[in-house]
């Protein structure tokens, strides 16, 4: 095993000491806080757009108090002009455009007459804020025309609140459900990614092998199985320093940068998106959230989140070993490549379709299930609550598909790594595995 | 005799395609033994077989008398005709890994690794990236890889392809002394003249099946016509031509001289020797040249194979 440790620590090395490899654990962080960074501007910037907007009262049903200005809108007053001098006079400003309420005998009458003249057609956020502050004032004079006791009504107003419980009596809250989706989602998510950056690191290094011809001294020396595993598990360690790099980094840019550019993060969120969170926290207790939050399984998340994690990605990897093996440079790669990527989506998708609305259905349970899919799919299941049984299942089958697969896998590399000059097709490969 | 590598009846088919067909050689300890075949004949399985690098259908490999072992890749030291080294990598750190792999310990392989820098001129490549070196001089480095764990056997596929003269004499050198100091080495190529200069034994492959083995000198003994080449000096060349070839085989030799007026290829009865077509010939007129023809181990390889072929 002394050379199993020998071949690791060369994977590892050769990986850390790559130029590449440097600049993107530098620049991984300072491209993503810079993306997240230019969306937060663009958003922030679209949002708190000051939108001036001019308008002409012919009604009596509206005064000016109607039309106090906001943070993100400015109303200036043209009811002195008729309806056509003001739309000249906007014109000729930079003003978002010229909203016209005509007289009317009636609040029936009035509804489909207001109308709102601009350059461009304006956003559909925009126009319901309108609309909004036109209903609430026509909506009180209606109640009132109707002899509604407006007391009366704001009385009347009745929200009520389902209290969320399981069989066993204990009490759950709604938020709750989001934030095991988003862990499940994260570690899925992340269990992919791995996969795809690394797994492909893999098979880059056995062509690299290849094509550098050192390959038959190395086999002289070792057996080809342990240097595929070593591969494996060499590139596996680099990857996990370098997400363990990136995570450090991106915590202490997230803290001391983000004050520094000035990004505040409420602002990110429109005025519907706060009242909805209001709403949420203050339907579910706060004390309840925490207290679900220390109720989550932690331990079986983790220590699943791990084990998920090193079968998906020993499973992966020794494909693309495989794949590596087979083929002389990495343009051949491409028509073996689909059959692993496939899978991968495959898990994504249906993590995203099925798990969201129907986490314990049969779909979601059978993609948890089979192997290729299981670390996926089973790590987005595993925090809204599946079957401990069914984890260990799952499991136990990831882990035997990894024995055959990496058995299999190794067939492949063995005679793969020796033949130059030859593009396999899946006939061959199937030869391969009878040699 | 003591065997250091015995292969017994080696069969090894990919899918149709036979590589080897019962294949059994003898590679006496302490000598340098040819393994010898044209393109595709199957030598390469046969060596990748013996390095455990491939397994073979059937059949058995001996080394040192028992059957091979895989902890015995720490006594065999292979140089593939496919060869290179991590490109990327310092060729000192390099060196290193690959004779870890081969069972030294660090700082025994260190310690070795620096006679051998120092042996061959490159102490300062030690920091050198791969990439830097040029193609001759990363294969020194490849040789040194080869030969440092003091190995038993030594396995060299072409190992001159790739070399300078001056290199490749090194070598050849290195090899040589190995051998004096007690390696058993095999030896793989197409240069014959390499192969006539080095080795003691030699087997010969083609299509699969083992058609000649043995001692270098015995097969060529057995190959020889009882020929002889003579220059002779004559007032009259064709008049002797005519006499001669009334009593023996002749054919026109060639060679390089400065006078004889008639140079001739000259086969006798193999119960005849060679003193009677001298005593024969000086008879006739003066002998300036005369040389048994002996073959070469070129037209020995073209002569089996072709008789292969007919087979």
């Amino acid at each position: 095993m002394d050379k199993l440790k020998l071949i690791i620590v060369r994977e590892f090395l050769a990986k850390v000491r790559n130029k590449t490899f440097i600049i993107m654990t530098v620049l991984g962080p300072i491209l993503m806080i810079g993306m997240v960074a230019l969306m937060a501007f663009v958003t922030k910037s679209s949002i708190d757009k000051t939108r001036t907007v001019s308008y002409v009262n012919k009604s009596h049903y509206f005064t000016s108090d109607d039309f106090q200005s906001t943070e993100s809108l400015k109303f200036i007053d043209l009811s002195h002009l008729d309806i056509e001098a003001a739309k000249q006079t906007v014109k000729e400003t930079d003003q978002y455009g010229l909203l016209y309420i005509p007289n009317s005998s009636s609040i029936d009458g009035i509804i489909k007459k207001i109308q709102f003249f601009s350059n461009e057609s304006p956003s559909v956020i925009f126009t319901e804020r309108i609309e909004r502050r036109l209903d609430k004032r026509l909506g009180f004079l209606k109640m009132k025309e109707l002899n509604i006791d407006i007391e009366k009504v704001k009385k009347a107003k009745i929200r009520s609140e389902i209290q969320l419980q399981n069989f066993e009596g204990k009490e759950t809250s709604k938020f709750i459900n989001e934030i095991k989706l988003g862990i499940g989602t994260i570690a899925g998510y992340f269990i992919m990614l791995f996969i795809m950056i690394y797994g492909a690191m893999v098979m880059r290094s056995v062509i690299e092998e290849k094509t550098s011809r050192i390959i038959e001294i190395i086999v002289s020396s070792v057996k080809p199985f342990q240097l595929m595993l070593g591969k494996v598990i060499g590139t596996a360690g680099a990857g996990i320093l370098q997400f363990i790099i990136w995570g450090i980094v991106l915590g202490i840019l997230y803290i001391f940068l983000l004050p520094i550019l000035g990004i505040n993060t409420n602002s990110q969120i429109s005025q519907e998106q706060l009242e909805m969170v209001k709403e949420v926290a203050a339907n579910s207790k706060i004390e309840l959230l925490i207290q679900e939050l220390w109720q989550l399984p932690i331990a079986t998340i983790m220590i699943s989140f791990l084990l998920f994690f090193i079968g998906g990605f020993l499973l992966y990897s020794s494909l693309y070993a495989a794949i590596g093996a087979a083929v002389d440079n990495e343009t051949d790669t491409q028509q073996f490549m689909l059959p692993v990527i496939m899978p991968l989506m495959l898990g994504i998708y249906i993590g995203f379709a099925v798990v969201i609305n129907d986490p314990h259905g049969t779909l979601a349970t059978t993609f948890s299930m089979i192997p290729f899919t299981s670390p996926i799919v089973m790590m987005m299941r595993i925090p809204l609550g599946a079957p401990l049984w069914q984890i260990v299942v799952s499991l136990i089958l990831l882990l035997l598909t990894f024995i055959a697969m990496i058995w299999l896998a190794a067939k492949i590399y063995r005679v793969g790594i020796l033949m130059y000059g030859k593009k396999p097709s899946y006939k061959e490969l199937w030869k391969w595995l009878k040699y | 005799m003591n065997y250091l590598l015995e292969t017994k009846n080696i069969v090894k088919t990919y899918g149709d395609f036979t590589a080897l067909n019962k294949v059994s050689i003898q590679v006496p300890e302490k000598s340098i033994f040819g393994l010898l075949g044209p393109n595709g004949a199957g030598k390469t399985t046969l060596i990748r077989i013996i390095n455990q690098i491939t397994l073979p259908d059937s059949g058995q490999v001996f080394f040192d008398g028992r059957p091979l072992q895989l902890n015995d890749v720490h006594y065999i030291g292979y140089l593939p005709e496919e060869r290179g080294l991590y490109k990327s990598m310092k060729v000192g750190e390099q060196a290193l890994y690959l004779a870890q792999l081969k069972g030294l310990s660090k700082a025994e392989a260190k310690k070795r690794l620096k006679y051998w820098f120092e042996k061959f001129e490159i102490g300062d490549w030690w920091n050198k990236k791969v990439q830097e070196l040029s193609k001759g001089m990363a294969q020194k480095v490849q040789f040194i890889v080869t030969v440092l764990h003091q190995p038993k056997l030594l396995i060299f596929d072409e190992p001159f392809s790739g070399f300078d003269p001056i290199n490749a004499n090194l070598i050849k050198d290195e090899i040589l002394e190995l051998r004096n100091k007690g390696a058993t080495i095999i030896f793989s190529t197409h240069r014959m003249e390499s192969v006539e200069e080095l080795c003691d034994d030699i087997t010969l492959i083609d299509k699969a099946n083992k058609i000649l083995d043995g001692n270098l000198q015995e097969i060529k003994r057995q190959y020889k016509t009882n020929t002889f080449e003579v220059g002779l000096h004559s007032p009259d060349p064709d008049k002797l031509r005519k006499e001669i070839a009334s009593k023996f085989k002749i054919s026109t030799a060639n060679f390089k001289s400065l006078e004889e007026d008639l140079k001739l290829n000259i086969k006798i009865d193999p119960k005849d020797s060679a003193r009677d077509l001298i005593k024969y010939l000086s008879e006739k007129t003066a002998i300036n040249h005369f040389v048994e023809v002996i073959p070469s181990v070129s037209e020995i390889f073209i002569k089996a194979v072709e008789t292969n072929k007919r087979n």
